[in-house]
């Protein structure tokens, strides 16, 4: 699990071609070129109400990405967001039916995600359980509490205003789930890229205990960042739950894999300390435009996954080989 | 120099052991049939696969690397084997394991390849991994089933085979943790496990590649999983692309519990075995306490969360407190 940070960079003296090798513009390249294969193959998407519906492949789980890219960068992890998900749902499903208002419902999906992120949060900077065992953990107990409450029902009995918040569209083919995500994307940009705050995020990355000796509140800022992505997993529970219609006990079943993936995608070092934004968001599409694609081919889901696991490796492996290229052997 | 009676009190295993007789205990007063011979038998035939598929996770843990695809190596071999079996009935079933091994230990060296050749973290190779071969299940069986009617009657007996009051699966189980603790504890190759993940630097210094033991503990690891899918699908007489989906996860909380640690180089096979036996008998205790199999899930998750804070706890106090959390 830790390994040599790695360099996203390849170094050479031409600045240009640097530039051009920087993980941001290879993604942007890669973004371009599946879309022109996608429309060679099937020029419907080029349709903006096609486009508009091969966002919702990737706006909820990218959502969750943004925060989680924040806490890998910061060294830790975070895998039990699909079971914050299917948490928050049943909760979301209870309140429904026991007749709330869809106001109360939303408070509902993001206290539960925030009150899981920050049990995950706890284990991790007060108990100091390593984060991929802790959440390893709640991901199956957070997943367990979701089938013994509901076993093998359906909760659907969700007010009709509730269903604008996945469903519905801010103007023309724009949905509000894309609005939402764009927003997110610019505060989570600015955040890190721009204040002391993203700063520090960076620093617990690099060096822990340098972090801590240089003031740094490394356990409180852990622990938000924890609690940020429960928050933003409520908040998916939200969008996914509007646009279903119905909770499940297996709702977002998996789905941890498709948000780590897209973060490590996105050039974020597992090892920490490395990363950007703007990588997040273009691995997001990526990863939306290549489900979507496939989908649009018939590929079934399962092997969608297959696409998914590859990508991961590869796009994690060009680096490694990229830095082998430029020094044979040293 | 400790004394040898000051050592067995101070070890994690020690506790663990009575925790796990406690656990028993407790189940058995409730439960009178929990704690008769055949009972006991039955869950330790029904811990065997959580058991071997343990100890290969815990060669690959201490090397400071984890294995996240071992549930869907399980499920592909463990489909292809039934494939087989359906397609050749003729084919012996000692042929039918070997091959389940060789097809695990390659897609375990696919793993230790990858992360030894390009230094890629071993936790983002095996998500990938995991995914890719669960993807494979569906592609080699069309997502269809291979129901019990479809597989010769050697195929599903040979798991059931009595020897010397033991099913054939629990003498591998304890043939597995014997060997791996014979070997962790008196091999070169296994003292180079913990020397790795203990220290890559130092490891490096003496000339032991972190690389290629990581190699050797994945390949391991698979070769085991391997086996254990055809134990799967001819235990439960079924395969498809789901099975043991998620299972990884056990494995991983069974070597947490019993004292490895995700930071490589700490952990012991004796300790592996008592994390097992525990989640064995609560697996087997609480659908005697008549709850529906859905709370089951939600309790065990409770459990499992529970006991790897214990561990982490105890995990921090014999390394001595630390200003800053040591990294998993």
């Amino acid at each position: 699990m830790s390994s040599p940070p790695r360099t996203v960079e390849v170094t050479t003296r031409a600045r240009p071609l640097r530039r051009f090798l920087r993980w941001e513009s290879l993604l942007a390249i890669v973004v371009a070129v599946v879309f022109a294969g996608i429309a060679s193959v099937s020029p419907y998407i080029l349709d903006p109400w096609t486009l508009s519906d091969a966002t919702f492949n990737f706006t909820e789980k990218a959502l969750i990405a943004l925060p989680l890219a924040l806490l890998i960068i910061a060294r830790e992890i975070d895998i039990s967001v699909a079971a914050i998900i299917a948490l928050a749902s049943v909760a979301m499903g209870l309140a429904a039916q026991a007749g709330f208002p869809t106001p109360v419902l939303l408070a509902v999906g993001l206290g539960t995600g925030l009150a899981a992120g920050m049990i995950n949060g706890m284990l991790v900077t007060v108990l100091h359980v390593p984060s991929i065992v802790a959440t390893i953990g709640t991901m199956s107990l957070f997943r367990g509490i979701a089938y013994g409450v509901l076993g093998d029902n359906v909760l659907k009995s969700y007010p009709p205003s509730f269903a604008w918040f996945g469903q519905g569209y801010v103007f023309g083919p724009v949905s509000f789930e894309l609005v939402l995500f764009v927003v997110a994307a610019l505060v989570t940009a600015v955040i890190l890229h721009r204040t002391i705050i993203g700063r520090r995020i960076y620093a617990i990355g690099s060096n822990p205990t340098a972090a801590f000796f240089a003031g740094v509140r490394v356990a409180r800022y852990r622990f938000w960042l924890f609690a940020a992505t429960g928050l933003a997993s409520g908040l998916a529970a939200i969008l996914l739950t509007s646009r279903l219609g119905s909770t499940r006990p297996t709702i977002a079943l998996g789905w941890e894999l498709e948000v780590v993936s897209i973060v490590i995608l996105g050039g974020v070092s597992i090892a920490g300390g490395v990363g950007t934004i703007a990588g997040v968001v273009l691995a997001a599409i990526l990863f939306g435009l290549t489900t979507f694609g496939l989908s649009l081919m018939n590929v079934p889901g399962i092997v969608l996954s297959i696409f998914v696991g590859a990508l991961l490796i590869v796009v994690v492996s060009i680096p490694a080989i990229a830095r082998r290229l430029a020094w044979p052997k040293t | 120099m400790k004394s040898f009676g000051r050592d067995l009190i101070d070890s994690r295993e020690t506790g663990l052991a009575f925790f796990v007789v406690a656990t028993f205990m407790a189940a058995s007063v409730m439960f009178p049939s929990f704690a008769s011979v055949s009972g006991m038998l039955d869950t330790l035939d029904d811990t065997s696969i959580l058991m071997l598929l343990a100890v290969g996770q815990t060669l690959v843990l201490l090397t400071r690397a984890i294995d996240l695809s071992v549930a869907a190596n399980l499920a592909l071999t463990g489909m292809i084997a039934a494939l087989v079996n359906q397609a050749f009935p003729d084919v012996p079933v000692i042929v039918l394991l070997l091959m389940s091994t060789a097809i695990g230990a390659c897609l375990g060296a696919l793993n230790g390849a990858v992360i030894w050749s390009l230094g890629v973290p071993s936790i983002v190779v095996t998500l990938g991994t995991m995914a890719i071969y669960r993807g494979l299940v569906f592609v080699v069986s069309g997502g269809a089933w291979v129901t019990s009617n479809e597989m010769t009657p050697d195929f599903q007996e040979i798991v059931r085979v009595q020897l010397l009051g033991l099913s054939l699966m629990s003498w591998l189980a304890i043939a597995a943790i014997v060997l791996g603790a014979i070997f962790l504890r008196h091999t070169v190759l296994g003292r180079r496990l913990y020397l790795v993940g203990g220290n890559p630097a130092a490891a490096s210094s003496l000339g032991v590649s972190t690389g290629a033991t990581q190699f050797f503990a994945f390949t391991v690891s698979g070769a085991v999983a391997g086996l254990c899918g055809y134990l799967w699908v001819a235990r439960f007489a079924v395969a498809y692309t789901d099975v043991a989906s998620g299972f990884e996860l056990q494995v991983i909380a069974a070597c947490v519990i019993g004292g490895v640690s995700v930071a490589g180089g700490v952990g012991r096979i004796a300790g592996v075995a008592l994390g097992c036996l525990f989640l064995g008998i609560i697996k087997n205790a609480l659908p005697l306490l008549g709850l529906s199999p859905y709370w089951q899930m939600a309790v065990s998750g409770l459990i499992i969360t529970g006991a790897v804070i214990l561990n982490a706890r105890r995990d921090r106090a014999s390394h001595g407190s630390t200003l800053v959390t040591r990294q998993a």
